[in-house]
């Protein structure tokens, strides 16, 4: 016969101060745990979404980024005419050549200017990614010194406005536009016509081209003959893959600086656990003779404990969890180690990091409970009656 | 009560025997505050390696470089103008170069240089005849202490880099290998000619020749650097690169602050495990507070007053607290070179500065005192006959 569930949460109840003192502990620590996760999946979102399936990006061969990447018109015209490329209701094939540079603005409330990427793109690029919409304002002209900005550019940076402008490159550019990138890494950039940008910076250069295969199965055709024709010096990548090669530093970052340090912490509250269980032992040891000599077995003693133990640490597990979910409404920008721009993301619950949160919780209650629980079940009879 | 002086030693020993009656509580709460106490310094030190780019940068170096963003150049034939600008002594070229080699994550730093860089960095420690082999050879490379230790790169090694940003496979020989004047300045980094990086661009995109990524601008005096900064940048004012220049400490800043979102997330996370600790700590207390009601009132029926029982309390929770973070500090020097280890060269520089062991410090006490203070007021105010009466 088991003990009743009840007779657990009481004693939980009879030691409060110590029971909310050790869930605290515990849910800090989840929420560290959960927090990382979050960030990381949030990091994954963005990145994923930013690329689309069909769409293929062709950067310099060994250029990693489309900073660094440069294609000449020629290349350009030579993959533009690859049968596997789209075309479009308009008869015109779905590619946008592309110029991608680097500026520098002032964060709000930061000292020092943070790297902005700046893309100069076509109409057709605006149609290549079809998750990018207009938040407000209108899309700007093609051959005009406007400019649109990302839904985070235009929240995270001073003078980013509908209606101001932005002095670079010797010319004033007008932002016209906000551009809403559902939470892309577009939301992260700063859009022009790319044949004004090119003559501004001086480029006689692209930087990168995104386009669309006809048939999303022409992909692994298109690489080799990227990858063999002698005039091209570029490679194509799926811009899903594109995308999250370039977080990929990023990703790495954060999961060990956060998985480390939730190590170390879950040592600091099992700890904790082990304490409150081996008192919450110690207290009652008359009790649990009592209980063995009421004809309850040593495994009916040791489940109650271990159940005591797990519902502290679903207690914790369950507050870090509620904190931490007040986490989705901040959003995160921190520089890309690999893009060298700043890129703005989101913490992002998903059932999924509840779930693993829930069981690290639960795992730490019985990991720091499992000990007492077996002192207590191997207590003789006698000597805890004895005891009291 | 008042205490003669031989109260005191009498008091001490009741305490360490106190702390000590549930020994396996109290080593237990002593593990967890070693280890936040480890923790919190690691992190510290983790925050301080994040600028000690910034921290080691010389005050009479200037930095410019193109206003758009780095991403951008500077033609070459700024360096002459830049070197008539009054107060500037020298003036050196230097491009990021990006390689990478063999894989992308052996990430280190490498810069084509002109030949007088080395005259602008004191700091960076090279014997005369190694310097002489690099200038004799237009491969030649140096590279940093804590570069050449953590890949084994010995002088005259052959060193294949891929170009990211300049295309193709590039070839060095290691020709020497500086050091650093002492710990705190980073050495993880690799020197080669800029003319080698210049020539090679000349020949394969001509387009992308003469461009120079940063001047390094040294100065006679620290007084003249915001003088000489406003004046070299007044000189390019509005022609087709304008120039931005800073000093070299605003300058690493910049880098910092790009990432400052993440390095406040740390400084938040290891004040967190202090809070983590405390509740732990607390804990303890409030226990062994409420394991003893009888024993306090017993001890205030002898005639024993609230200030005598709370300071034993109190001093209970610091001794605790003592051992657990003399520990703590103690473990924290071999922690961090450990730690440094097992990262492996993403911090060239990680000291446990004397700060951060005066917070672990101060730390301690706060949780001393903090964890004391609940159970201190509860057993100052609890009543003689209640007290007598009650059953832990």
């Amino acid at each position: 016969m088991a003990l009743p569930v009840n007779y657990v949460v009481r004693n939980l109840w009879t030691r409060r101060v110590t029971t909310a003192l050790t869930a605290g502990g515990l849910a800090l620590v989840v929420f560290v745990f959960a927090t990382v996760l979050m960030l990381d999946a949030g990091l994954k979102r963005t990145l994923v979404t930013t690329g689309e399936f069909d769409n293929v990006v062709v950067i310099r061969k060994g250029s990693e980024t489309e900073i660094q990447s440069g294609i000449t018109r020629a290349q350009a015209a030579a993959i533009e005419t690859h049968p596997a490329v789209a075309i479009g209701p308009d008869g015109l094939r779905v590619v946008s050549k592309e110029t991608v540079v680097l500026i520098s603005l002032k964060k709000v409330g930061a000292a020092k200017p943070s790297n902005v990427i700046i893309r100069g793109t076509s109409p057709a690029g605006v149609a290549l990614r079809p998750q990018v919409r207009l938040a407000s304002g209108r899309t700007f002209t093609p051959g005009s010194t406007q400019i649109i900005v990302g839904s985070a550019i235009a929240k995270g940076f001073e003078g980013a406005g509908i209606g101001s402008t932005l002095h670079f490159a010797q010319r004033d550019w007008t932002i016209v536009g906000v551009l809403d990138g559902g939470g892309s890494g577009f939301d992260s950039e700063v859009w022009g016509d790319v044949d004004q940008l090119m003559q501004a910076f001086r480029r006689v250069v692209y930087s990168s081209m995104a386009l669309r295969l006809a048939d999303g199965a022409d992909f692994d055709a298109l690489r080799a003959d990227v990858d063999t024709d002698p005039r091209l010096t570029n490679e194509a990548k799926r811009e899903q893959v594109f995308y999250s090669d370039q977080s990929r530093a990023l990703s790495t970052f954060i999961n060990i600086l956060g998985m480390t340090l939730t190590a170390i912490f879950s040592i600091g509250a099992m700890i904790g656990a082990m304490i409150t269980m081996y008192a919450s032992v110690a207290n009652r040891v008359g009790e649990i003779g009592t209980l063995r000599a009421l004809g309850f077995r040593r495994s009916n003693v040791l489940a109650a404990f271990l159940l005591e133990a797990l519902l502290l640490g679903l207690a914790g597990g369950v507050a870090g969890l509620a904190l931490a979910s007040l986490m989705q409404f901040a959003s995160f920008s921190t520089i890309n180690f690999q893009t060298f721009a700043d890129l703005a993301f989101s913490f992002i619950l998903t059932p999924g990091i509840a779930a693993k949160t829930l069981l690290f919780s639960v795992a730490m209650g019985l990991l720091g409970g499992f000990l007492p629980a077996l002192g207590a079940s191997r207590l003789q009879i006698v000597d805890a009656l004895r005891a009291a | 009560m008042r205490c003669a002086p031989a109260d005191d030693v009498f008091i001490l020993s009741l305490i360490l025997r106190n702390a000590f009656r549930h020994r396996l509580r109290t080593l237990l709460t002593i593990t967890g505050l070693t280890v936040a106490v480890v923790a919190f310094g690691l992190l510290q030190t983790v925050v301080d390696a994040w600028y000690a780019g910034a921290a080691a940068a010389s005050s009479t170096r200037l930095v410019t470089r193109n206003a758009i963003s780095l991403a951008f150049s500077l033609p070459v034939n700024y360096e002459n103008r830049i070197r008539g600008v009054d107060g500037v002594a020298r003036v050196a070229r230097s491009n990021w170069f990006g390689g990478i080699y063999k894989e992308p994550r052996n990430f280190f730093p490498q810069f084509a240089v002109s030949d007088n860089y080395l005259d602008l960095y004191p700091e960076f420690i090279l014997p005369e005849d190694q310097r002489a082999a690099y200038l004799r050879d237009r491969k030649g490379a140096l590279v940093g202490r804590q570069l050449a230790d953590s890949y084994g790169f010995k002088v005259g090694d052959v060193l294949p880099l891929r170009g990211a940003i300049y295309p193709g496979t590039w070839e060095f020989v290691v020709r020497g290998i500086f050091e650093g004047s002492d710990s705190t300045k980073v050495t993880r980094q690799m020197l080669f000619h800029w003319d080698y990086l210049n020539e090679r661009m000349r020949k394969t995109a001509p387009r992308r020749a003469d461009l120079v990524g940063v001047y390094i601008v040294g100065i006679d005096t620290i007084d003249n650097a915001a003088a000489a900064s406003v004046n070299v940048d007044a000189l390019f004012s509005n022609s087709l690169a304008e120039t931005l220049t800073e000093t070299e400490q605003a300058f690493q800043l910049g880098f910092v602050a790009m990432s400052d979102q993440i390095i406040a997330a740390i400084r938040i996370v290891s004040y967190v495990v202090i809070f983590i600790i405390m509740a732990v700590m607390a804990n303890t207390m409030a226990m062994s507070a409420r394991e003893r009601t009888a024993e306090y009132a017993t001890l205030k029926a002898l005639g024993f007053g609230p200030r005598f029982l709370g300071s034993l309390i109190l001093g209970e929770s610091l001794m605790i607290c003592f051992m657990g973070a003399g520990l703590g500090l103690a473990l924290t020097g071999p922690a961090a070179s450990a730690f440094k280890e097992a990262v492996g060269g993403i911090f060239p520089v990680f000291e446990v500065s004397g700060t951060t062991l005066a917070l672990q410090a101060g730390c301690a006490v706060v949780i001393g005192i903090a964890a004391a203070i609940v159970p201190a007021i509860s057993a100052a105010r609890v009543r003689i006959v209640d007290g007598l009466r009650s059953i832990a």
